[in-house]
Protein backbone atom coordinates (compact mmCIF):
# COMPACT_ATOMS: atom_id res chain seq x y z
CA UNK A 1 0.00 0.00 0.00
CA UNK A 2 1.39 3.31 -1.15
CA UNK A 3 1.72 5.64 1.84
CA UNK A 4 0.68 8.69 -0.14
CA UNK A 5 -2.51 7.01 -1.30
CA UNK A 6 -3.23 5.86 2.25
CA UNK A 7 -2.96 9.36 3.66
CA UNK A 8 -4.94 10.79 0.79
CA UNK A 9 -7.86 8.41 1.25
CA UNK A 10 -7.97 8.89 5.02
CA UNK A 11 -7.89 12.65 4.55
CA UNK A 12 -10.65 12.42 1.94
CA UNK A 13 -12.80 10.42 4.35
CA UNK A 14 -12.32 13.00 7.10
CA UNK A 15 -13.21 15.83 4.74
CA UNK A 16 -16.25 13.91 3.46
CA UNK A 17 -17.43 13.22 7.01
CA UNK A 18 -17.08 16.81 8.15
CA UNK A 19 -18.66 18.06 4.94
CA UNK A 20 -21.59 15.71 5.55
CA UNK A 21 -22.00 17.15 9.04
CA UNK A 22 -21.95 20.69 7.65
CA UNK A 23 -24.49 19.69 5.01
CA UNK A 24 -26.69 18.18 7.72
CA UNK A 25 -26.47 21.48 9.57
CA UNK A 26 -27.26 23.70 6.60
CA UNK A 27 -29.36 21.70 4.18
CA UNK A 28 -31.23 19.32 6.48
CA UNK A 29 -31.81 21.32 9.63
CA UNK A 30 -31.82 24.64 7.82
CA UNK A 31 -29.29 26.02 10.27
CA UNK A 32 -32.07 26.21 12.82
CA UNK A 33 -31.01 26.22 16.42
CA UNK A 34 -34.12 26.98 18.36
CA UNK A 35 -32.44 27.20 21.73
CA UNK A 36 -30.54 30.42 21.24
CA UNK A 37 -31.78 33.32 23.34
CA UNK A 38 -35.38 33.54 24.42
CA UNK A 39 -37.50 35.05 27.17
CA UNK A 40 -40.44 33.55 29.08
CA UNK A 41 -43.99 34.83 28.75
CA UNK A 42 -47.17 33.26 30.04
CA UNK A 43 -50.86 33.52 29.29
CA UNK A 44 -54.04 32.35 31.06
CA UNK A 45 -56.63 30.57 28.94
CA UNK A 46 -60.08 29.34 29.93
CA UNK A 47 -59.41 26.21 27.93
CA UNK A 48 -56.13 25.00 26.48
CA UNK A 49 -57.35 21.65 25.15
CA UNK A 50 -54.88 19.98 22.80
CA UNK A 51 -52.01 22.36 23.51
CA UNK A 52 -48.81 20.81 24.81
CA UNK A 53 -45.11 21.52 25.25
CA UNK A 54 -43.21 22.20 21.99
CA UNK A 55 -46.30 23.64 20.29
CA UNK A 56 -45.47 26.62 18.10
CA UNK A 57 -46.05 30.22 19.08
CA UNK A 58 -46.66 32.33 15.98
CA UNK A 59 -47.37 35.88 15.01
CA UNK A 60 -48.79 36.63 11.58
CA UNK A 61 -48.05 33.01 10.69
CA UNK A 62 -44.35 33.27 11.54
CA UNK A 63 -42.97 31.09 14.33
CA UNK A 64 -41.63 33.32 17.10
CA UNK A 65 -41.33 30.82 19.96
CA UNK A 66 -42.61 27.65 21.52
CA UNK A 67 -44.79 26.47 24.40
CA UNK A 68 -42.76 25.18 27.35
CA UNK A 69 -45.44 23.93 29.74
CA UNK A 70 -49.19 23.89 30.23
CA UNK A 71 -50.56 23.76 33.76
CA UNK A 72 -53.36 24.97 36.00
CA UNK A 73 -52.97 28.33 37.69
CA UNK A 74 -54.08 27.63 41.31
CA UNK A 75 -55.55 31.10 41.90
CA UNK A 76 -57.79 31.48 38.91
CA UNK A 77 -58.16 27.77 38.05
CA UNK A 78 -57.45 28.62 34.43
CA UNK A 79 -54.95 26.95 32.14
CA UNK A 80 -51.59 28.64 32.42
CA UNK A 81 -49.55 28.34 29.22
CA UNK A 82 -45.88 29.17 29.62
CA UNK A 83 -44.04 30.08 26.43
CA UNK A 84 -40.57 31.03 25.31
CA UNK A 85 -40.36 33.81 22.77
CA UNK A 86 -37.19 34.13 20.70
CA UNK A 87 -34.87 36.85 21.96
CA UNK A 88 -34.83 38.77 18.69
CA UNK A 89 -38.63 39.25 18.87
CA UNK A 90 -38.36 42.02 21.47
CA UNK A 91 -41.04 44.39 20.13
CA UNK A 92 -44.30 42.76 21.31
CA UNK A 93 -46.47 45.36 23.06
CA UNK A 94 -47.87 44.64 26.52
CA UNK A 95 -51.49 44.50 25.31
CA UNK A 96 -50.81 41.80 22.70
CA UNK A 97 -53.45 39.11 22.65
CA UNK A 98 -52.97 35.35 22.45
CA UNK A 99 -55.34 32.77 21.02
CA UNK A 100 -55.14 29.03 20.58
CA UNK A 101 -55.52 28.10 16.94
CA UNK A 102 -55.59 24.88 14.95
CA UNK A 103 -53.51 24.18 11.86
CA UNK A 104 -56.05 22.83 9.41
CA UNK A 105 -59.26 21.13 10.57
CA UNK A 106 -57.64 18.35 12.58
CA UNK A 107 -54.07 19.61 12.74
CA UNK A 108 -51.90 20.48 15.68
CA UNK A 109 -52.79 23.28 18.09
CA UNK A 110 -50.61 26.36 18.31
CA UNK A 111 -50.64 29.76 19.96
CA UNK A 112 -51.19 32.80 17.77
CA UNK A 113 -50.11 36.20 19.06
CA UNK A 114 -51.74 39.34 17.73
CA UNK A 115 -49.80 42.54 18.31
CA UNK A 116 -51.36 45.30 20.39
CA UNK A 117 -51.03 49.08 20.26
CA UNK A 118 -49.41 50.08 23.58
CA UNK A 119 -45.93 51.55 23.69
CA UNK A 120 -44.93 49.42 26.67
CA UNK A 121 -43.29 46.21 25.59
CA UNK A 122 -43.82 42.67 26.79
CA UNK A 123 -40.81 41.60 28.85
CA UNK A 124 -39.53 38.47 30.52
CA UNK A 125 -42.08 36.91 32.89
CA UNK A 126 -45.01 39.09 31.77
CA UNK A 127 -48.51 37.67 31.46
CA UNK A 128 -50.62 38.16 28.35
CA UNK A 129 -54.05 39.26 29.60
CA UNK A 130 -56.16 39.19 26.48
CA UNK A 131 -56.66 35.57 25.49
CA UNK A 132 -58.98 33.49 23.39
CA UNK A 133 -59.43 29.80 24.17
CA UNK A 134 -59.05 26.74 22.03
CA UNK A 135 -61.79 25.88 19.62
CA UNK A 136 -63.19 22.54 20.70
CA UNK A 137 -64.70 20.61 17.85
CA UNK A 138 -67.03 18.55 20.06
CA UNK A 139 -68.55 21.66 21.69
CA UNK A 140 -68.98 23.24 18.30
CA UNK A 141 -70.76 20.16 16.94
CA UNK A 142 -72.91 20.03 20.12
CA UNK A 143 -73.89 23.68 19.63
CA UNK A 144 -74.70 23.01 16.02
CA UNK A 145 -76.92 20.03 16.92
CA UNK A 146 -78.80 22.05 19.55
CA UNK A 147 -79.40 24.83 17.03
CA UNK A 148 -80.58 22.22 14.55
CA UNK A 149 -83.01 20.84 17.14
CA UNK A 150 -84.53 24.27 17.79
CA UNK A 151 -85.72 24.72 14.24
CA UNK B 1 -31.14 -32.02 47.12
CA UNK B 2 -29.85 -29.24 49.31
CA UNK B 3 -26.40 -29.97 47.98
CA UNK B 4 -27.65 -29.51 44.43
CA UNK B 5 -29.22 -26.13 45.19
CA UNK B 6 -26.07 -24.95 46.93
CA UNK B 7 -24.01 -26.08 43.93
CA UNK B 8 -26.29 -24.21 41.56
CA UNK B 9 -25.97 -21.00 43.57
CA UNK B 10 -22.22 -21.45 43.81
CA UNK B 11 -21.98 -21.92 40.02
CA UNK B 12 -24.02 -18.80 39.46
CA UNK B 13 -21.69 -16.91 41.76
CA UNK B 14 -18.66 -18.26 39.94
CA UNK B 15 -20.05 -17.17 36.57
CA UNK B 16 -20.83 -13.71 37.91
CA UNK B 17 -17.38 -13.35 39.44
CA UNK B 18 -15.76 -14.50 36.20
CA UNK B 19 -17.75 -11.91 34.24
CA UNK B 20 -16.81 -9.21 36.73
CA UNK B 21 -13.13 -10.13 36.43
CA UNK B 22 -13.42 -9.97 32.64
CA UNK B 23 -15.06 -6.54 32.79
CA UNK B 24 -12.33 -5.36 35.13
CA UNK B 25 -9.67 -6.65 32.74
CA UNK B 26 -11.40 -4.95 29.83
CA UNK B 27 -11.50 -1.66 31.72
CA UNK B 28 -7.82 -1.95 32.68
CA UNK B 29 -6.91 -2.71 29.06
CA UNK B 30 -8.80 0.36 27.92
CA UNK B 31 -7.24 2.59 30.56
CA UNK B 32 -3.71 1.41 29.79
CA UNK B 33 -4.22 1.76 26.06
CA UNK B 34 -5.73 5.23 26.15
CA UNK B 35 -3.74 6.93 28.89
CA UNK B 36 -0.49 7.16 27.02
CA UNK B 37 1.55 10.09 25.76
CA UNK B 38 1.16 10.03 21.95
CA UNK B 39 4.39 10.06 19.96
CA UNK B 40 4.98 11.36 16.45
CA UNK B 41 5.07 7.82 15.09
CA UNK B 42 1.69 6.99 16.63
CA UNK B 43 0.05 9.36 14.15
CA UNK B 44 1.29 7.23 11.26
CA UNK B 45 -0.17 4.14 12.90
CA UNK B 46 -3.43 5.97 13.55
CA UNK B 47 -3.71 6.93 9.89
CA UNK B 48 -2.98 3.35 8.89
CA UNK B 49 -5.83 2.16 11.13
CA UNK B 50 -8.17 4.93 10.02
CA UNK B 51 -7.72 3.57 6.53
CA UNK B 52 -8.46 -0.02 7.55
CA UNK B 53 -11.31 0.78 9.92
CA UNK B 54 -12.83 3.84 8.31
CA UNK B 55 -12.08 4.13 4.61
CA UNK B 56 -12.59 0.45 3.93
CA UNK B 57 -16.02 0.61 5.61
CA UNK B 58 -17.09 3.49 3.37
CA UNK B 59 -18.44 1.39 0.52
CA UNK B 60 -20.80 -0.71 2.63
CA UNK B 61 -21.95 2.42 4.49
CA UNK B 62 -22.61 4.34 1.27
CA UNK B 63 -24.49 1.53 -0.44
CA UNK B 64 -26.65 0.63 2.54
CA UNK B 65 -27.37 4.30 3.30
CA UNK B 66 -28.56 4.86 -0.26
CA UNK B 67 -30.86 1.85 -0.20
CA UNK B 68 -32.21 2.52 3.29
CA UNK B 69 -32.96 6.12 2.30
CA UNK B 70 -34.70 4.93 -0.86
CA UNK B 71 -36.78 2.39 1.04
CA UNK B 72 -37.74 5.01 3.64
CA UNK B 73 -38.78 7.38 0.85
CA UNK B 74 -40.89 4.72 -0.81
CA UNK B 75 -42.51 3.42 2.37
CA UNK B 76 -43.05 6.91 3.72
CA UNK B 77 -44.66 8.00 0.46
CA UNK B 78 -47.12 5.09 0.32
CA UNK B 79 -47.98 5.44 3.99
CA UNK B 80 -48.34 9.23 4.00
CA UNK B 81 -50.19 9.48 0.69
CA UNK B 82 -53.02 7.52 2.32
CA UNK B 83 -53.52 10.64 4.48
CA UNK B 84 -52.86 13.05 1.66
CA UNK B 85 -49.72 14.37 3.32
CA UNK B 86 -46.98 12.91 1.15
CA UNK B 87 -45.12 16.22 1.27
CA UNK B 88 -44.15 15.30 4.85
CA UNK B 89 -42.01 12.46 3.52
CA UNK B 90 -38.81 14.55 3.70
CA UNK B 91 -39.37 15.23 7.35
CA UNK B 92 -40.04 11.55 8.05
CA UNK B 93 -36.98 10.33 6.15
CA UNK B 94 -34.68 12.89 7.74
CA UNK B 95 -35.84 12.42 11.32
CA UNK B 96 -35.80 8.63 11.08
CA UNK B 97 -32.31 8.66 9.64
CA UNK B 98 -30.71 11.35 11.75
CA UNK B 99 -32.15 10.23 15.06
CA UNK B 100 -32.22 6.46 14.78
CA UNK B 101 -31.35 4.58 11.65
CA UNK B 102 -28.08 6.22 10.71
CA UNK B 103 -26.36 5.71 14.08
CA UNK B 104 -27.79 2.24 14.68
CA UNK B 105 -27.46 0.71 11.21
CA UNK B 106 -24.05 2.26 10.60
CA UNK B 107 -22.89 0.97 13.99
CA UNK B 108 -24.22 -2.54 13.30
CA UNK B 109 -22.50 -2.59 9.91
CA UNK B 110 -19.35 -1.17 11.47
CA UNK B 111 -19.38 -3.91 14.13
CA UNK B 112 -19.71 -6.55 11.43
CA UNK B 113 -17.26 -5.00 9.01
CA UNK B 114 -14.56 -3.46 11.21
CA UNK B 115 -15.12 -4.84 14.71
CA UNK B 116 -14.88 -8.47 13.68
CA UNK B 117 -11.76 -7.74 11.63
CA UNK B 118 -10.10 -6.05 14.60
CA UNK B 119 -10.84 -9.02 16.85
CA UNK B 120 -9.59 -11.54 14.32
CA UNK B 121 -6.44 -9.52 13.62
CA UNK B 122 -5.48 -9.10 17.26
CA UNK B 123 -6.51 -12.67 18.07
CA UNK B 124 -4.24 -13.98 15.35
CA UNK B 125 -1.42 -11.76 16.56
CA UNK B 126 -1.90 -13.32 19.96
CA UNK B 127 -2.09 -16.86 18.60
CA UNK B 128 1.10 -16.43 16.58
CA UNK B 129 2.76 -14.85 19.62
CA UNK B 130 3.40 -11.53 17.91
CA UNK B 131 2.06 -9.71 20.95
CA UNK B 132 4.41 -11.67 23.24
CA UNK B 133 7.41 -10.91 21.00
CA UNK B 134 6.57 -7.21 21.00
CA UNK B 135 6.63 -7.35 24.77
CA UNK B 136 10.05 -9.07 24.62
CA UNK B 137 11.33 -6.09 22.65
CA UNK B 138 10.06 -3.91 25.46
CA UNK B 139 7.21 -2.50 23.33
CA UNK B 140 3.84 -2.41 25.07
CA UNK B 141 1.34 -4.04 22.67
CA UNK B 142 -1.45 -2.06 24.32
CA UNK B 143 0.15 1.17 23.15
CA UNK B 144 1.45 -0.13 19.86
CA UNK B 145 -1.47 -2.31 18.69
CA UNK B 146 -4.59 -1.57 20.73
CA UNK B 147 -4.47 2.22 21.16
CA UNK B 148 -4.37 3.27 17.45
CA UNK B 149 -7.17 0.84 16.61
CA UNK B 150 -9.29 2.16 19.45
CA UNK B 151 -8.91 5.81 18.43
CA UNK B 152 -9.43 4.93 14.79
CA UNK B 153 -12.80 3.40 15.69
CA UNK B 154 -13.79 6.41 17.80
CA UNK B 155 -12.92 8.84 15.00
CA UNK B 156 -14.31 6.85 12.07
CA UNK B 157 -17.80 5.90 13.17
CA UNK B 158 -19.19 9.41 13.82
CA UNK B 159 -17.88 10.50 10.40
CA UNK B 160 -19.42 7.44 8.78
CA UNK B 161 -22.74 8.16 10.53
CA UNK B 162 -22.78 11.74 9.23
CA UNK B 163 -22.12 10.43 5.71
CA UNK B 164 -24.80 7.74 6.19
CA UNK B 165 -27.44 10.32 7.19
CA UNK B 166 -26.71 12.60 4.28
CA UNK B 167 -26.57 9.85 1.65
CA UNK B 168 -29.78 8.34 3.07
CA UNK B 169 -31.58 11.66 2.84
CA UNK B 170 -30.48 12.05 -0.78
CA UNK B 171 -31.62 8.46 -1.41
CA UNK B 172 -35.04 9.41 -0.06
CA UNK B 173 -34.96 12.50 -2.28
CA UNK B 174 -34.18 10.31 -5.29
CA UNK B 175 -37.26 8.15 -4.75
CA UNK B 176 -39.75 10.65 -3.33
CA UNK B 177 -38.91 13.65 -5.52
CA UNK B 178 -37.36 12.35 -8.71
CA UNK B 179 -39.45 9.23 -9.04
CA UNK B 180 -42.74 9.73 -7.18
CA UNK B 181 -43.04 13.43 -7.88
CA UNK B 182 -43.17 15.03 -4.43
CA UNK B 183 -42.40 18.73 -4.81
CA UNK B 184 -38.72 19.23 -4.04
CA UNK B 185 -39.35 22.44 -2.09
CA UNK B 186 -41.70 20.75 0.34
CA UNK B 187 -39.32 17.79 0.72
CA UNK B 188 -36.54 20.07 1.92
CA UNK B 189 -38.77 22.71 3.52
CA UNK B 190 -40.66 20.33 5.78
CA UNK B 191 -37.39 18.68 6.68
CA UNK B 192 -35.73 21.96 7.63
CA UNK B 193 -38.70 22.89 9.78
CA UNK B 194 -38.72 19.57 11.60
CA UNK B 195 -35.03 18.87 12.08
CA UNK B 196 -33.19 20.81 14.75
CA UNK B 197 -29.41 20.80 14.57
CA UNK B 198 -28.72 20.63 18.30
CA UNK B 199 -31.53 18.33 19.21
CA UNK B 200 -31.54 15.89 16.32
CA UNK B 201 -28.25 15.98 14.43
CA UNK B 202 -25.93 16.43 17.39
CA UNK B 203 -27.79 13.86 19.48
CA UNK B 204 -27.41 11.41 16.58
CA UNK B 205 -23.68 12.15 16.54
CA UNK B 206 -23.52 11.60 20.29
CA UNK B 207 -25.14 8.20 19.80
CA UNK B 208 -22.54 7.41 17.15
CA UNK B 209 -19.75 8.34 19.55
CA UNK B 210 -21.14 6.04 22.26
CA UNK B 211 -21.55 3.18 19.78
CA UNK B 212 -18.02 3.71 18.45
CA UNK B 213 -16.68 3.47 21.99
CA UNK B 214 -18.66 0.28 22.68
CA UNK B 215 -17.71 -1.46 19.43
CA UNK B 216 -14.02 -0.61 19.61
CA UNK B 217 -13.79 -1.60 23.23
CA UNK B 218 -15.61 -4.91 22.81
CA UNK B 219 -13.74 -5.83 19.63
CA UNK B 220 -10.31 -5.05 21.03
CA UNK B 221 -10.92 -6.76 24.36
CA UNK B 222 -12.29 -9.88 22.68
CA UNK B 223 -9.26 -10.07 20.44
CA UNK B 224 -6.83 -9.32 23.22
CA UNK B 225 -8.28 -11.90 25.61
CA UNK B 226 -9.21 -14.69 23.19
CA UNK B 227 -7.90 -18.24 23.47
CA UNK B 228 -4.85 -18.38 21.18
CA UNK B 229 -6.23 -21.18 19.02
CA UNK B 230 -8.17 -21.17 15.76
CA UNK B 231 -11.39 -22.03 17.61
CA UNK B 232 -10.63 -19.37 20.17
CA UNK B 233 -10.27 -16.70 17.47
CA UNK B 234 -13.45 -17.74 15.71
CA UNK B 235 -15.39 -17.76 18.99
CA UNK B 236 -14.00 -14.33 19.92
CA UNK B 237 -14.95 -12.91 16.52
CA UNK B 238 -18.48 -14.22 16.91
CA UNK B 239 -18.70 -12.79 20.42
CA UNK B 240 -17.56 -9.39 19.15
CA UNK B 241 -20.37 -9.20 16.63
CA UNK B 242 -23.01 -10.55 19.02
CA UNK B 243 -22.00 -8.46 22.04
CA UNK B 244 -21.53 -5.29 19.98
CA UNK B 245 -24.91 -5.67 18.32
CA UNK B 246 -26.66 -6.26 21.62
CA UNK B 247 -24.81 -3.38 23.26
CA UNK B 248 -25.69 -1.05 20.37
CA UNK B 249 -29.39 -1.90 20.48
CA UNK B 250 -29.57 -1.78 24.28
CA UNK B 251 -27.72 1.51 24.58
CA UNK B 252 -29.74 2.93 21.71
CA UNK B 253 -32.89 2.47 23.71
CA UNK B 254 -31.38 4.07 26.80
CA UNK B 255 -29.96 7.00 24.82
CA UNK B 256 -33.21 7.51 22.91
CA UNK B 257 -35.16 7.51 26.17
CA UNK B 258 -32.78 10.10 27.62
CA UNK B 259 -32.64 12.30 24.51
CA UNK B 260 -36.11 12.16 23.01
CA UNK B 261 -38.10 10.53 25.81
CA UNK B 262 -39.92 13.78 26.47
CA UNK B 263 -38.41 14.74 29.82
CA UNK B 264 -41.42 16.32 31.50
Amino acid sequence: MNKRWLELSVGAMMVAGIAALVALALQVSGGSMRNVGHYPVSALFENAAGLGPKAKVTMAGVTIGEVVAVGIDPDTLMAEVRMQIYGQINYLSIDSSASILTAGLLGEKYVGITAGAEDDLLGAGDVIEDTQSALILEELIGQFLINLGDK
Amino acid sequence: MLRFVVDCIANLGAVLLHKLVQMGQALLMLLQATTVQPKASSLTRLIQQLYVVGVQSLIIILVSALFIGMVLGLQGFTLLSAYGSEQAVGQMVALTLVRELAPVVAALLFAGRAGSALTAEIGLMKATEQLASLEMFGIDPLHRIVAPRFWAGIISLPLLVAIFSLVGIYGGHLVAVEWLGVYSGSYWGNMQQAVDFNEDVLNGMLKALVFAFLISWIALYQGYSCLPTSQGISAATTRTVVYSSLAILGFDFILTALMFGGAV
